[in-house]
């Protein structure tokens, strides 16, 4: 009950006497976040901490554990596999990233200008690969590439085309997007899409009354709206970018010449560490990447938000 | 089904399992080994019965072990399949390093043996009599095993390589089998002339059949005392290989087909995929995975590079051993022995598995069984005499595993027209030993 009491006192102004009451409601907060921050802690903070602690040793079959400070670090910041592997996923982003939310843009609000027939069937195919497994989705577009029995060989031999193959060295980054781009469109879609749907419509007939056209209305009143959805969806994808791993893993297998162990900085710390036994490495790859991630994602977040306001 | 000791190889990416480890299982091990242990322990353990955990993905242990629990009742076999390949290896590495958990015996390749034991993660042996069985079993297979003073597991199956190729297309086009890689290179340009969508075989750059043709052409790029290691692709068996399959990658005379995908699978059903120098265990794979080829397939010895020469190489196989860490060597030892030299063999032909012990090998009746799917053909026959002249002195490394992940990083290239298989292997073995001298090994050129 004494808790109960602080505004009464505060209001009759007189100071607090009993220094221990504070102390013990500071004990009872912390009894209502306690479960929380146990969890969280264990959760999110432990793994963290445990990967920083990690990349501060080094074990070797020969020799053993020891502490070697920050030497893992300034081996990856000059590993060439690793700047190879972080500028081919930097290029991925700079390519696909804006393709697949153009893409995805253009569809919401052609689905939304309520000009198309049957725009439930097409909201829900487009969003449709999205509900596939990504594993699954993979699998598929391989086999669809293959070149002797696949969809491309098909092509090649029914239309005496010669479409390179898609999984050589040169290609297969630009397939990795396709995949990639065809998975997320709807995604990012249905973000957009529902962002839309939160205009008032008022400014619609606003703006109809002062004779603006479609295409006024979609730069003047759409995209202005949904700029919001537009830097989480940048984001996501920027993050998604920098995390690439399951297609070239899985397309590895299909390709093993054109996806190296270090195709990608995500590709290069699980090789490390299931390959190649280096945790502490990969822990450190794993750190610097995050980083750099964070980073970046913060950089788009202000400029996206300083734009808005 | 064999296949499993080999599907993963190739995608070894997935691990060395966690050898890191190692350092902890020296310790721990030290002065664990049994230098009392004897034969005699094993037959009262028998008869004191117990419980045996056996990881496992060779499917013909199931028999052996419900006919082992039949013959000695007080024995339980909880048979487990912990993964296949670098799965199990991770699994197990784990176990090792937890000091808990670990089985009493483990499924472990060939090629993958040499981190176990060097680590002193597997029991030695030598004290249940192991040494004396070194004629029970076929020369690669044992090579294999008995790693320095010890011997670190016994072999459960074995890869002896054969030329298995589809007799069908040969006979269609007039062309002779080869018996020698030259022969091999010219029936290949034989084969494209007649059906240009046909290829001699699929290569796409495969670390174990690499080192399988370089360890058949005599070279000994990996010498290992230890933790004492040369490696050197400048020899002149690797050289001998690199000039001839360049020929086969400019020539275009291999398929850019990797293998265990499904592409492979319709191209040697098809006949467009025409022949495999490949490891004995194809047999069983062949006619339970490419039945629509049933009668088209035949098997001849593998292609020499000398004419004349009866030279063979081991391709893929596996062991079973007993980690260190097991609490019941005895026993274990006992289902070991019968699994691998005693009644359990038998079972495991019949099963399938082509085995690496040298009387069934000879025997008659393992040796004239007509194979429907060959077109009657005694396949073993051939397979068998293959697994007697497997060439000596091959050695894997002590991190072999992650050497063969980055097998396609390097050499793998020369199949893409980034380099020639000279420079590849070169670089292959930099990587190798940068990786070596960074976890400790002294790594010499």
């Amino acid at each position: 009950m004494t808790t109960l009491s602080p505004p009464v006192a505060a209001a009759h102004g007189v100071p607090d006497p009993a220094p221990h009451r504070h102390r013990r409601r500071r004990w009872i907060g912390w009894g209502f976040i306690g479960p929380f921050m146990a969890v969280f802690a264990l959760v999110f903070l432990a793994p963290i901490a445990y990967s920083i602690y990690l990349s501060l040793f080094r074990n070797q079959i020969v020799g053993g554990n020891a502490f070697v400070g920050f030497d893992n670090y300034s081996r990856a910041l000059s590993d060439p596999q690793f700047w190879s592997a972080l500028s081919r996923v930097s290029l991925f982003l700079v390519v696909q990233v804006p393709i697949m939310l153009c893409l995805a843009l253009l569809v919401a609000l052609a689905i939304d200008s309520g000009r198309l027939h049957g725009k439930n069937f097409f909201r829900i195919s487009i969003f449709l690969p999205y509900a596939v497994p990504a594993v699954v989705a993979t699998l598929m577009w391989g086999f669809m590439y293959g070149t002797r029995f696949g969809l491309v060989g098909n092509i090649n031999d029914w239309l005496g085309t010669s479409i390179p193959n898609p999984l050589s060295p040169d290609w297969v980054l630009l397939s990795i997007g396709n995949i990639v781009t065809w998975e997320f469109v709807g995604y990012n879609m249905l973000i957009f899409y529902s962002a839309l749907r939160t205009i008032p419509t008022s400014l619609y007939e606003a703006a109809e009354i002062d004779g603006a056209g479609q295409l006024r209305i979609v730069r003047a009143i759409k995209l202005p709206a949904i700029r919001g959805a537009l830097v989480i969806a940048t984001i996501f994808s920027i993050i998604g970018s920098f995390q690439l791993f399951n297609e070239p893993s899985i397309l590895q297998s299909l390709a093993p010449n054109a996806i190296s162990t270090y195709f990608t900085p995500n590709l290069y710390a699980y090789s490390l560490s299931f390959s190649g036994q280096q945790y502490n490495y990969s822990a450190t790859v794993a750190i610097i990447m995050g980083l750099i991630t964070m980073v970046i994602a913060y950089v788009v977040q202000l400029r996206g938000m300083r734009k808005e306001s | 089904m064999f296949t499993t000791t080999h599907r993963t190889r190739s995608r070894a990416t997935a691990t060395v399992a966690a050898i890191g480890a190692l350092a902890l299982t020296l310790t721990a091990c030290g002065g664990g080994s049994d230098d009392d242990a004897s034969p005699a322990d094993a037959q009262s353990a028998l008869e004191e019965g117990g419980t045996l955990t056996v990881w496992a993905w060779d499917p013909t242990l199931t028999d052996v072990a419900a006919d082992f629990e039949a013959e000695n009742p007080g024995v339980t076999i909880e048979l487990v399949n912990a993964g296949t390949g670098n799965d199990q290896y991770t699994a197990l590495q784990n176990a090792i390093a937890a000091g808990s958990g670990a089985p009493d015996l483990a499924q472990v390749e060939f090629y993958a043996l040499p981190q176990f034991s060097l680590s002193e993660s597997l029991a030695d042996l030598t004290p249940y009599g192991a040494d004396e069985l070194a004629d029970t079993f076929t020369p690669g297979p044992w090579g294999a095993v008995a790693q320095g003073e010890g011997i670190y597991a016994l072999p459960t199956d074995s890869g002896p390589m054969a030329l298995f190729y589809n007799k069908r297309v040969f006979d269609e086009h007039g062309i002779e089998v080869p018996t020698t890689w030259d022969e091999y290179i010219e029936a290949g340009r034989e084969l494209q002339e007649a059906d240009p969508g046909a290829y001699i075989t699929n290569d796409t750059g495969d670390a174990g059949f690499t080192t399988s043709l370089i360890w058949q052409a005599g070279g000994q790029p990996y010498q290992v005392d230890g933790t004492n290691v040369t490696i050197d692709f400048s020899d002149e068996g690797s050289q001998t290989f690199a000039d001839t399959w360049q020929t086969m990658i400019d020539d275009e005379l291999v398929a850019p087909v990797s293998s265990w995908s499904d592409e492979w699978y319709q191209g040697l059903s098809d006949g467009s995929i025409a022949t495999l120098v490949i490891g004995a265990w194809m047999r069983g794979n062949l006619e339970s995975s490419v039945p629509g080829a049933a009668g088209d397939w035949a098997v001849a010895p593998m292609p020499q590079w000398e004419e004349g020469a009866t030279a063979t190489a081991e391709n893929g196989g596996s062991s079973l051993a007993i980690p260190e860490a097991s609490e019941n060597k005895d026993l274990a030892w006992a289902f070991l022995e019968y699994a691998t030299v005693g009644d359990g063999v038998q079972t495991r032909i019949e099963g399938g598995a082509f085995p690496a012990t040298t009387a069934d090998l000879e025997g008659a009746e393992f040796r004239d069984v007509e194979f429907e799917y060959f077109g009657g053909q005694a396949v073993n026959e051939v397979l068998a005499d293959s697994a007697a002249n497997v060439v000596e002195g091959w050695a894997y490394l002590p991190f072999q595993v992650y050497a063969n992940s980055i097998f396609n990083d390097t050499v793998g290239q020369a199949y893409v027209g980034g380099t020639t298989l000279t420079d590849g292997l070169q670089s292959w073995q930099d990587a190798s030993v940068a990786y070596g001298s960074d976890q400790g090994f002294t790594v010499t050129e």
